[in-house]
């Protein structure tokens, strides 16, 4: 096609113009807003240098936070990573009804995070539900939110049970791709079930592996409407995240640059564990044999 | 192969953990459906719990539906789901089509500029991004229209999206356009007439993701409205919290009415849900 050399701004325009606006402007302001304070005087900004970056290190409210993000993360995205493979296997076969059972099982992830933190706020009251079953085999009463040595951990577990079925979704996808050459090999070389799978789906899995970590670390790092629903951050701060800190200082005391300024670091972080986890695969994938080899070393 | 018998048993075990699974799942939300239909004389904390209501009532949905602006809060999350889902798409195809089907100067740099948008978290851009809604006039403060626009337009382009259809896009044969240029069709008329109707699968993935993340969104709706009659029903779902000091009954009744579209249209679409995902993850 012959091409005027404009035509492909003028279709870039109104998208770039929009990402302008409302991403590169904005994020060059926050950066801005990070240097200045706001204390004295919310409509008079002073210009104070590094000196929020400082404040920051020696808060230690914020040094929670960032522990509790990271117990977050530890806790999520390991059982993100592995338990939907486990899923994903189980949903992969040709059972009559498999597909009801996957719409079923897909159900929370399309069901709000507003909506799943009260269901699971009622689930979790002292009286609750699942204190009633726990009980049945015998576990006594847990104050899941309001125990503050419990409350992170309860938090953890309503994201993986929102979250795994999407994750499932990326592994089965990959499943369906997997070459059928393989699993007839390891048959006939009279490999178990189990033996398949360990030689032949989680090598193949390995790279799904890979994004997957990335997007559950991206998504608990950002974690907040669970808890801004379940918590608010209580008790005593136990639940406390970053964002949830960053949300706070904004909106609630109008300290507007500590708040940019977590975000940054919030970024920064972001940032540095996408490329450790990206180079750690390209490492893995260069290193590692192909499944057949594996197989035939296995069986 | 195994014998028959030891198979059945084995289909039997994965159907149970099937069950098991699906009962985890949807679960709590068939708890939640049961609180909201127990009466005021019925004792929800009763233990044993009591799975089904004693006497089913609608009472609790009357209450929420009078006390609350439902109706409100529902056509607000519609109508900016409407409009992040347009503009997404709209937007998404218009960059996407140089980026796949041009040559230009400076192509990749323009690529890796919109990708490396996906690198900013919104949390670090909200607060500026309250600040120049404010200055241009699109909060609550400014009436309903301009809280809806104000609402859905920072959301309404996205280098996901971006990069999702150009994956489309570059996949499609060179003769598609040649034949129609020799057809006489100018730049966009190929794009409208012969690539759109191509990807229309991607296209509705796309819709499809954006409408869940943009009905559920409650962060940013929270910061820039102030006036209930104005909130989305993430937001409003919060204020049932508030609103009913931890009556239950009402919660749950509050929390139904805002899940069933969503669940009526996840069930009639359910096939394109689960495979658009499926799809999609390949192809990212």
């Amino acid at each position: 096609m012959k091409l005027r050399a404009y035509l492909p701004y003028v279709y870039l325009a109104a998208p770039l113009a929009m990402l302008a606006c409302f991403f590169f402007a904005p994020f060059v302001w926050a950066c801005w807003i990070s240097l200045l304070d706001y204390n004295q005087d919310l409509y008079n900004p002073r210009f104070v240098g590094l000196a929020n970056y400082n404040r920051l290190l020696h808060t230690p409210a914020f040094w929670q936070a960032l522990q509790n993000t990271f117990v977050f993360l530890l806790g999520v995205v390991p059982a993100m990573v592995t338990l939907p493979i486990a899923l994903a296997v189980l949903l992969n076969g040709q059972l009559r009804g498999i597909s009801l059972f996957r719409a079923l099982i897909y159900l929370p992830v399309v069901i709000s995070m507003v909506v799943v933190g009260l269901t699971w706020k009622w689930l979790l009251d002292s009286n609750g539900l699942v204190n009633y079953l726990l009980s049945l085999v015998g576990i006594a009463k847990v104050n899941w939110l309001v125990n503050p040595d419990v409350a992170l951990f309860a938090l953890m577990i309503v994201s993986i049970w929102k979250g795994m079925a999407y994750y499932m979704m990326m592994y089965l996808a990959h499943l369906q791709n997997a070459e059928k050459e393989l699993y007839e090999a390891a048959e006939i070389d009279g490999a178990s079930t189990w033996q398949k799978h360990w030689h032949v789906t989680l090598p193949h899995l390995r790279p799904t592996m890979v994004m997957v970590a990335i997007i559950s670390t991206i998504g608990s790092l950002k974690v907040f409407v669970e808890i801004y629903v379940m918590t608010r951050g209580g008790p005593v701060g136990a639940t406390k995240t970053l964002v949830y800190y960053i949300y706070e200082r904004a909106f609630e005391r109008l300290d507007l640059g500590i708040a940019s300024a977590a975000g940054i670091v919030l970024m920064i972080i972001l940032i540095v564990l996408s490329l450790i986890q990206l180079k750690f695969s390209g490492e893995e994938s260069s290193t590692t044999p192909k499944p057949t080899r594996n197989l035939k070393a296995g069986v | 192969m195994a014998a028959a018998g030891s198979s059945t048993t084995k289909i039997t075990l994965h159907y149970a953990v099937l069950v098991l699974l699906a009962l985890i799942a949807v679960g709590p939300f068939c708890w939640l459906v049961s609180t909201a239909f127990k009466s005021g004389s019925e004792n929800i904390f009763a233990y044993p719990p009591r799975f089904l209501p004693a006497q089913p009532t609608f009472d609790n949905f009357v209450q929420v539906w009078q006390k609350l602006p439902m109706l409100n809060y529902f056509i607000n999350s519609v109508v900016v789901t409407f409009l992040t889902v347009s503009m997404n798409l709209v937007f998404s195809v218009l960059a996407a089509y140089p980026l796949a089907r041009m040559q230009f100067k400076g192509q990749k740099a323009v690529f890796m500029v919109i990708l490396s948008t996906m690198m900013i978290p919104f949390q670090v851009i909200m607060i500026p991004l309250y600040l120049i809604m404010l200055k241009a006039g699109l909060t609550d403060l400014s009436g309903k229209t301009a809280s809806w626009i104000g609402l859905a337009i920072p959301f309404g382009v996205s280098a996901f999206g971006i990069f999702f259809v150009r994956q489309a896009l570059v996949l499609l044969p060179k003769e598609l356009e040649e034949s129609a240029v020799m057809d006489g069709c100018n730049s966009f008329q190929v794009l409208w007439h012969v690539f759109v109707p191509l990807i229309t699968p991607t296209l509705a993935t796309l819709a499809l993701f954006t409408f869940m993340s943009s009905w559920g969104e409650f962060l940013w709706p929270s910061i820039i409205l102030s006036e209930p009659g104005n909130f989305t029903l993430p937001v409003g779902l919060v204020q049932l919290q508030g609103a009913f000091s931890a009556n239950w009954r009402l919660i749950a009744a509050g929390t139904v009415m805002a899940m069933l579209p969503i669940v009526v249209f996840f069930i009639i679409l359910q096939r394109y849900f689960v495979s658009g995902q499926l799809s999609g993850s390949v192809k990212g």
